[in-house]
Order: structure tokens, then C-alpha cells, then sequence
């Protein structure tokens, strides 16, 4: 719907194909977009303006080389910038050295705040932690009883307060306790939404901090977010000291802008993404993935790895060495849509897709499951030497093809050359340059 | 002084200050900005344009309204019938009142009671608890108001609504946890029915407005009602965060597009975001905002008007210098 970057800068640089240097003079318009593709993605607009700085002396003074267009070269500058800016994948977290360890766990209202501790508490212990949790929201109606519904959901222990315990300190405190008695190793408190204005409120957590020392002071922020994470992220900063990030609902079509807002506000790592309601939704953060994002050129890395997460690792290593080896065969091509069906709703799927590119085609396809059934009926009536090598088959190969799926002919071609196009794509990925090669597809 | 005099409580704050304290920030960011902008300057120029192209931006206006919201300016300038920096303010005023204006719709008329308020959004953008407020508004009007626990996926959701029940003395129409949203529905129009309500509120899960499946959940709880309720939902009101970004413009369109969004809550406005994407939506997609949220109390909740809203958008800076 809106013009990506891409298009944009090649709209600008469309007389500069592959002659002198990139210019104060031809650059300019080329800014504008770049700044307009980032304030749409809602990055924060002080932020914007120090990253077009960088992004200009980057390059201002490069050769417009033949083989790469200058787009191609503009949009790697600020692709690189915005990963440069967005820091390392650091999904590491500390711990104390006299455990338990304690996390607390804060935000605006309605972040993802007692969701987030339910899916880090599983991610600790299936990496080898003991993890106890502890709702010290006091104030939200049912905050509580959600976090001990949600705890329940993962098995695993949570803290619901002695008698006479009811402040949010006592609680907290009351959990430490209980988690050294039980041998729990970390303690993640969650906290009650608040304001970054509301004084009490960050009183409170400024209390929680000094009473309980933690290792990680975790702020979750929503990626809808828009100009205004730079304020609240601030705030939290710098009352509380914050030591990592966690974005939450990335799953939607939001940029994701904020996660630069915050990033450069704080200068604190982003270190997971909350991608769904279920409490495996979580992910590491990966900064030129959310690069990608931010630029609308998709997500293809994190979609390459959810169809690595859904098909078995052997089978995929086999299929590797095939499309290496150019000789994904048909056959592949339905095990393919066997897994791609596998991996739940497609629409997930897709929405990683680029905007542009090759895949774009596919992004918003409304792709029915009676439609991949459709396509392996029709792989299903060829006969195991046709879905080896597609070449034989010819016009009566397709016309018995059609008739034994009750399909049409044109049904067939039109999967035929689908499995063609994906063929090509996947030669032009393999042999080397692998990574270039990607992401020129992104684009 | 009078107050101390008669030893009275302080009188709730009327609908205008409140709303003009909800804005405040929002007020302090943008009409400041613009203020600043003109008051160093007498000429319009280009540069002076852009600076205020990023501060409706910043105010998460959204470039494509900012920049036609400039561009209407910018003809007036070039015709010359602007050409001091006040008359620039006066215009941008005109223009952003024009577009809330141009949203504004009367709520549809109700041929067979109960009213079914339809309550929609994203995830922990504040529907639960706009419903509660909004229950207790209604109440004060002398109505009376059913809920219903339609969100039977999140953890605590039903016990969360139940909670806002009590506080209002509003029955609770539930099933467990997991039940189908639908038949929720269907449960709780029928009760209404019987029980003479003159309100019954949905409350959904949250969804992102990316997920059809969910999508079409609503859809066929729109169904659902209109079956027990010829006409029903009469109102759906989409719960926006004034936090959020340009996303904002996406959700509206998704959620009207399937299930058909009549209004928009803009809840969170106490916070400093300015929720400028409304005027966005207000523009692309003419949806009116009917509700500002400001608070997790219960009256926390005030009517929606646009002439107020700008007027006190720029309130200050007209009086205060
Ligand atoms: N789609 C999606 N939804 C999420 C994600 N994380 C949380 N949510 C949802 O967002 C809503 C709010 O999440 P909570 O965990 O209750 O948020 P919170 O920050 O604890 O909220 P308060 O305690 O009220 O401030 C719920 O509907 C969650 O299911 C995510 O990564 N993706
Ligand atoms: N400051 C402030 N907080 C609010 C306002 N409205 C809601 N909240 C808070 O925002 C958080 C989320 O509110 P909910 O009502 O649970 O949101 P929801 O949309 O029902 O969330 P899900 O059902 O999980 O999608 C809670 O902590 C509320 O107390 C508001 O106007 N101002
Ligand atoms: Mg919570
Ligand atoms: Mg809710």
C-alpha cells in the first residue's frame, strides 16, 4: 500500500544509475524519504534526525558502482546504521553470584508485562534455571490471580503471599524468602503497570529496587509504541536504571520503530521479543532482523527459522544439500507444503514476508489450506520419476495429471511453474554469497 | 474561597477542565512547539513549515496527515492570504477541528432494546477497563447496564470484568474460561432481554488485527448478536492507547473492516502521549472518537468532543500569553 524505501530511493536515483558519486545535491531528496520511510515506522523523530547524519557522511562520497544501483547501496547504509544503533543480540541475562537472583519486571500499562514474566519464567527453566514468580500488583483488578492462571499454564511455582503480607515490598520480599528456602534460583517479580509520570508509583519501584538488589530491572515496552517511547523508556531509565528491553506483540504488522526510540534513549539492550499471546511466544532479539523490519523489507530470517523450528532437523539438512545441489525436486516441493501446513496459521507466515521483493506476491495472499491441498493432490497424481524431474512432464503427462486430481490443466501449469519459480529462487540462493543473496531478496 | 467558606467538598472538575487536563501534554508538546515556532518568527518560510511538518508528526499525527494538513497551508501562504506566522496556528487549528469534525457521527438509533456496545482492540490497550467506566457512565445516566465476559481466552480476563461488575453493581453474563466468545454473547443478550437492561457491554479479547482467524471470531460474534437483537451491536467501540504509533491507522482500518467499528475510545490520554493518530483515522477512515480515557478509576472515562478537544488544544496559547 504505502512505497516502500526501496521504491522510493529508486524513484529518487533513477538518473544515477551506475555513474559518479553520490552527492550533498543528489542525496537530498534521497534523505527525505529515508526520514519520511522511519517517522512512518515510528521511529522517534530526534532519533531520526542523528541517524540521517550518520546515514548522510555514510554516503555522502561513494561511488555509484555498475553493478549495484545506488538504492541498493543507500538502503545497505541505513540498514547498517539502524543495526549499528539497535546493538548486538544479547539475550543474555545476568545473575546474581548469592543466588536467588531477582528480575523485576516493569512498564506502561497493559505492555505485556505479566504475560512477558510467564514466558521468561519458561525460557528460564528450560535453560536449566529454577525460576519462582510473584505478582506485586496490587492495584489492577484480577493482576494477581492472572499471573498465578498463567503460572499454573507453564507448572511452575509462583508466590501468593504469606498472611499479612500485601504490599507490593512485603510480597517481593516474602518471595525471596520462600524461593531460598525452596531452592528456587530466580525470582522475576512482576509489577503493576504505572506511568512514567505517576511519582507514587515510581517510588514504589525505586523502593522494590533498593530493597531487593536485582540483577536485571527488565523494561517491556509495546512495538505499536510511537513518538512517545523515547519519554516513558527515558524516565524509566533514569529512575530505575534499567538493564535490558523486551518488545512486546511484534507478531502484527507494526514496524517497530520504537525498539530504536528505546534503544538509543537508554542505550540499554533489547534482549527478547514477545511474538504471541502463548507463553512460547518469545524470542531472542535479533537487531538486523528488526533493521529489516523497521525498512518494511520483512522479516525473512525470522520466517526462515520458524520453518527450521517446525520441520525435523535431519529432513532439513537433506533438503539443503538438494536445493545446493539444484535438485529440489517436486517431491520436496510437496513434503514443503506438508510442513508449511504444519506450522500453524499461514497468515503468520506470510506476514514476515517482505513487502517487496520476489516473495512480495505471496504477502496477503489469501492462502486457503483447501488451496495447499489443492496443490498436493496434484503433485500426488504425478508419478515418482514426473515429481523427480519435472521436465518430462509434457502436455499428456498434464492432462492425465489434471484428471486423476480433478483439477484443470491450467491448474497444473500454474503449479508447475510455481515449483519453477520457487526452483529459481532457491539456485539463486545457494553457492556462496548466501547472505548477500538474502538480502537482496529482502529488498 | 467560596469553597472555604461553605467547608464543601472541592466539586468534581466539569467535563471541559477534565478534558483540558487530559490534554495537557498533549497541549504542552504540541501547541508549545508550534507556539515557540511562531513566536521566534514573523515570516513563514520553508524551514518554518518543516519544523511544524515534525511537530504534528511528533505528535504521532502521522506523516500523510501532517503533510496534508501543511500543504493546505502552504497554497494559502502562496496565495498570500496567510502571511504571519499567528494566522499559520489559526489555520492548522481549522484545518485539524475540520477533519474531527468531518468524523463526527450520531450514535444510530436503537429500534430494540437492549443496546449492544460492542467493545474491540488489540491486546492490554484498556477495554476491560473502559468498560467498567463506561458501565458506570451509563449508570449515572440512570440506565442499566449488563456485562459480558466475552473474553474467555486470557488468563483472568473473566475474573478481571467481574471485578469491574462489582464496582458497578453490573450483572456479569460468563461461561469458563476457553468457551466459545459467541455463545457468551448469546447468553448475555438473552439475559439482558429478560432482565430489561438497557446496555449490555461485550467485552473481547484482545486480537491483533493481523490474525483473520481471530477476525473472523468477531465477525461471528457481530452475527451472533444481530440474531438475538435485530440491529445489534448498535455501537462498536475500538479501544485505541493514545501510545500508539502509526499502527494505530492499520488497527482502525482492520477492526471496521471486520467488525465494523462505529467508534473509537482513545484510553491512556494522562499519560504524555498524544494520541495524535486518531486525527489520522478521523481522516482516512472518518471514524468518530466518542470516549478519552484518563485514568484506571472509574470515572476515569470522559464524552469525547472535538470542538473541546482542539479548543483545548490550543486554549493556552490563545489566553495564557
Ligand atoms: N499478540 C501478542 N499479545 C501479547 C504479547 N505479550 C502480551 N500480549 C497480550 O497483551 C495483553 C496485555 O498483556 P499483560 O501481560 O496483561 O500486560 P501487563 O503489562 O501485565 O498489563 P498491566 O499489568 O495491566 O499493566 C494481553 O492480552 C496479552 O495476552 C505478544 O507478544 N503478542
Ligand atoms: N493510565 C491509564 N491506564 C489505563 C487506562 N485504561 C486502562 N488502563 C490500564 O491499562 C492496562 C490494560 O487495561 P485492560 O483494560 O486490562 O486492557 P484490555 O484491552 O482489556 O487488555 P486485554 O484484554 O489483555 O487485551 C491496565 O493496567 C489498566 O488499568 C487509562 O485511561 N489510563
Ligand atoms: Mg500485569
Ligand atoms: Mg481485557
Amino acid at each position: 500500500m504505502f512505497e516502500t524505501l526501496t521504491e522510493k530511493l529508486q524513484r529518487v536515483f533513477k538518473n544515477l544509475r551506475g555513474e559518479g558519486k553520490l552527492t550533498e545535491a543528489n542525496l537530498q531528496e534521497a534523505l527525505r524519504e529515508i526520514r519520511l520511510a522511519l517517522l512512518e515506522a515510528d521511529v522517534n523523530f530526534k532519533v531520526v534526525k542523528q541517524l540521517l547524519e550518520g546515514i548522510k557522511e555514510k554516503s555522502l562520497g561513494q561511488e555509484v558502482l555498475t553493478a549495484f544501483s545506488p538504492t541498493e547501496q543507500v538502503v545497505q547504509i541505513v540498514r547498517d546504521e539502524l543495526v549499528r544503533v539497535l546493538g548486538k543480540v544479547e539475550s543474555k541475562l545476568r545473575f546474581s553470584n548469592d543466588p536467588p537472583s531477582v528480575f523485576l519486571i516493569t512498564g506502561l500499562q497493559g505492555s505485556g508485562k505479566t504475560t512477558s514474566t510467564g514466558k521468561l519464567a519458561r525460557w528460564l527453566s528450560h535453560n536449566g534455571h529454577r525460576p519462582l514468580v510473584v505478582s506485586v500488583d496490587v492495584y489492577r483488578p484480577a493482576a494477581r490471580k492472572q499471573l498465578s492462571v498463567i503460572a499454573q499454564q507453564i507448572k511452575l511455582p509462583i508466590f501468593e503471599g504469606a498472611a499479612g503480607e500485601t504490599t507490593p515490598l512485603e510480597l517481593a520480599l516474602g518471595a525471596r524468602r520462600e524461593a531460598t528456602q525452596t531452592g528456587r534460583d530466580v525470582v522475576l517479580v512482576d509489577t503493576a503497570g504505572r506511568l512514567h509520570i505517576d511519582d507514587a508509583l515510581m517510588k514504589e519501584l525505586e523502593q522494590l529496587r533498593g530493597a531487593l538488589h536485582p540483577t536485571e530491572m527488565l523494561y517491556v515496552a509495546d512495538a505499536m509504541t510511537g513518538q512517545d517511547a523515547v519519554r516513558s523508556a527515558e524516565e524509566f531509565h533514569k529512575r530505575l536504571g534499567i538493564t535490558g528491553v523486551i518488545l512486546t506483540k511484534m507478531d502484527g504488522d507494526a514496524r517497530g520503530g520504537a525498539a530504536l526510540s528505546i534503544r538509543h534513549v537508554t542505550g540499554q539492550p533489547l534482549k527478547f521479543v514477545g511474538i504471541g499471546e502463548k507463553l512460547d511466544a518469545l524470542e531472542p532479539f535479533y537487531p538486523d532482523r528488526i533493521a529489516s523490519r523497521i525498512l518494511g523489507m520483512g522479516d525473512v530470517l525470522s520466517l526462515i527459522e520458524k520453518v527450521e523450528q517446525s520441520i525435523d532437523q535431519k529432513q532439513a539438512i537433506e533438503l539443503q544439500q538438494r536445493i545446493v545441489d539444484n535438485e529440489f525436486s517436486l517431491q520436496d516441493f510437496r513434503d514443503q507444503l506438508r510442513q508449511l501446513r504444519k506450522m500453524g496459521p499461514l497468515e503468520s507466515v506470510l506476514s514476515m514476508l517482505p513487502q517487496i521483493g520476489p516473495l512480495q506476491a505471496l504477502k496477503g495472499a489469501q492462502v486457503d489450506p483447501k488451496e495447499l491441498a489443492r496443490v498436493e493432490a496434484i503433485i500426488n497424481s504425478m508419478t515418482y520419476r514426473e515429481r523427480l524431474n519435472h521436465q518430462i512432464i509434457n502436455g499428456s503427462r498434464r492432462r492425465r495429471i489434471a484428471r486423476g486430481s480433478g483439477t484443470t490443466v491450467q491448474e497444473v501449469n500454474q503449479v508447475l511453474k510455481q515449483y519453477a519459480e520457487m526452483r529459481r529462487m532457491f539456485k539463486s540462493l545457494s553457492g556462496g554469497g548466501m547472505k548477500r543473496k538474502l538480502a537482496a531478496l529482502m529488498r | 474561597m467560596i469553597q472555604t467558606l461553605f467547608g464543601s467538598a472541592p466539586p468534581k472538575p466539569g467535563l471541559f477542565e477534565r478534558l483540558q487536563q487530559a490534554v495537557e501534554k498533549t497541549r504542552a508538546g504540541l501547541v508549545d512547539r508550534i507556539e515557540d515556532l511562531v513566536q521566534g518568527k514573523k515570516e513563514i518560510d520553508a524551514e518554518l513549515l518543516d519544523e511544524l511538518e515534525t511537530t504534528l508528526i511528533s505528535a504521532d499525527v502521522g506523516v500523510r496527515t501532517a503533510t496534508e494538513v501543511l500543504e493546505a497551508v502552504r497554497e494559502q501562504v502562496d496565495r498570500r492570504e496567510l502571511n504571519d506566522a499567528a494566522g499559520l496556528k489559526a489555520c492548522i487549528r481549522e484545518r485539524l477541528l475540520e477533519i474531527l469534525k468531518g468524523a463526527e457521527r450520531p450514535v444510530g438509533a436503537v429500534s430494540d432494546e437492549p443496546e449492544v456496545i460492542l467493545v474491540v482492540g488489540v491486546n492490554g490497550t484498556g477495554k476491560t477497563t473502559t468498560i467498567g467506566k463506561l458501565a458506570h457512565h451509563l449508570q449515572d445516566g440512570g440506565k442499566k447496564v449488563l456485562l459480558c465476559a466475552a473474553d474467555t481466552f486470557r488468563a483472568a480476563a473473566i475474573e478481571q470484568l467481574e471485578i469491574w461488575g462489582g464496582r458497578t453493581a453490573a450483572d456479569v453474563i460468563k461461561q469458563r474460561p476457553g468457551a466459545d466468545p459467541s455463545a457468551v454473547v448469546f447468553d448475555a443478550l438473552q439475559a439482558a432481554r429478560a432482565r430489561q437492561a438497557d446496555y449490555v457491554i461485550v467485552d473481547t479479547a484482545g486480537r491483533l488485527h493481523t490474525k483473520s482467524n481471530l477476525m473472523s471470531e468477531l465477525e461471528k460474534m457481530r452475527r451472533t448478536a444481530g440474531r438475538v437483537i435485530p440491529g445489534a451491536p448498535h455501537e462498536v467501540l475500538l479501544v485505541l492507547d493514545a501510545t500508539t504509533g502509526q499502527n494505530g491507522l492499520e488497527q482502525a482500518r482492520q477492526f471496521t473492516s471486520s467488525a465494523g467499528v462505529t467508534g473509537i475510545v482513545l484510553a491512556k490520554l494522562d499519560g504524555t502521549a498524544k494520541g495524535g493518530v486518531v486525527i489520522a483515522i478521523a481522516r482516512e477512515l472518518g471514524l468518530p472518537i466518542r470516549y478519552v480515557g484518563v485514568g484506571e478509576k472509574i470515572d476515569d472515562l470522559i464524552r469525547f468532543d472535538p470542538e473541546s478537544f482542539i479548543e483545548s488544544l490550543f486554549k493556552t496559547s490563545d489566553t495564557g500569553r
